[in-house]
């Protein structure tokens, strides 16, 4: 479960972008896509795991899910796939190796308190 | 500003920021010492051990070649290793599951790059974990041996999908465990469409040609004129 390291990486660096901006962070916002190797409940857990004995403890985190977008060449357009087990296109089954978004790891805002 | 009520402010970053900026120094690092690194990942118990075992005894005779081996506990991956005569340094993770690109970055610490043209890197045995970090390398190879059940990469899609070669390893068995190689690419082809796939086995002595020729054509690719 790396889902802890990557907890520990956004709580350090959201304390400091809150030291930075000042105030104390009641909120974390992030982007989580669905091939980012994330899972969101152990992603959950492990945060307020990480948030313990740091100004971060107590604070929310709020994820917003990022679903799969990949281009579909024949079509041209992009289209969102529910699963990343079969990265082809839902309409015309072309195989659409480009990934648009769904990626993301990405801490997005702070919510703070002054 | 009314007191108690939060602000909300835009940081947008990567949460692993700390590591794609490691990782991307260390990539114009081993792009300023002419050395290719080629990353291997898989379950524990895919062969990476033994593959790059062998790789690394066949191309000493041609190329100046090393490896790092990470693992959580032991280093009898890098003992296994130096009989190859290969430069070899064990990176134990104690408890975590994973390589970043500060763990390769304190491994090279007192190497010399520029002395060499091929690095492997083995991670740890796990095929969740790795797929988040980046390790500066030129290629990742992810391992599946036919034991393993040809949907497994519609089982871990992530690190498949963010792999650049897929190695079918332990070849030599394929027949005893009635492994069908249709479906296994087939599987591969559905999470990562136009991955290029060879095979391999540890076990043979031209069992790593296939690899072997892939490899030497990335290298003349990425280094013109070591060739």
């Amino acid at each position: 479960m790396h889902e802890l390291s990557v907890a520990v990486s956004l709580v350090e660096l959201a304390w400091g972008e809150g030291e930075r901006l000042g105030g104390r962070v009641s909120a974390v916002h992030i982007r989580l896509g669905a091939l980012s190797g994330v899972e969101k409940d152990a992603l959950r857990f492990s945060y307020e795991v990480a948030c313990q004995d740091t100004p971060l403890a107590g604070s929310e985190l709020r994820i917003e899910d990022v679903p799969l977008l990949v281009y579909c060449p024949t079509c041209a357009v992009d289209r969102v796939l529910d699963s990343a087990q079969f990265l082809s296109c839902g309409i015309c089954g072309t195989p659409t190796p480009e990934v648009r978004a769904g990626r993301e790891l990405e801490l997005v805002a702070l919510e703070l308190e002054s | 500003m009314t007191a108690g009520v939060p602000r909300l402010v835009e940081v947008r970053q990567n949460v692993l920021k700390r590591n794609d900026l490691l990782a991307r120094a260390l990539r114009e690092r081993f792009a300023r010492a002419g050395v290719y690194v080629v990353s291997l990942v898989s379950s524990p118990g895919a062969g990476k051990t033994a593959l790059l075992e062998q790789l690394l005894t066949v191309l000493r005779g041609r190329y100046r070649v090393a490896a790092l081996v990470g693992d959580l506990a032991t280093d009898n991956d890098a003992e296994r290793l130096a009989r190859s005569q290969a430069p070899v340094k064990q990176i134990t993770t104690g408890t975590v599951c994973h390589l970043d690109a500060e763990m390769v970055e304190r491994a090279l610490e007192d190497w010399d790059l520029a002395g060499l043209d091929l690095l492997f890197i083995e991670n740890v045995g796990n095929l969740v974990c790795p797929a988040s970090y980046d390790l500066g390398e030129s290629l990742r190879c992810v391992l599946m041996s036919v034991t393993e059940g040809e949907d497994k990469p519609r089982k871990y899609p992530t690190i498949f999908h963010g792999s650049d070669l897929a190695v079918l390893t332990k070849i030599d068995l394929a027949a005893a465990v009635e492994f069908d190689r249709g479906a296994a690419e087939a599987s591969i082809q559905a999470v990562r469409p136009g991955m290029p796939v060879v095979t391999a086995s540890a076990r043979r002595p031209d069992g790593t040609a296939a690899l072997l020729a892939f490899l030497e054509a990335r290298l003349v690719e990425a280094r013109p004129s070591a060739s």
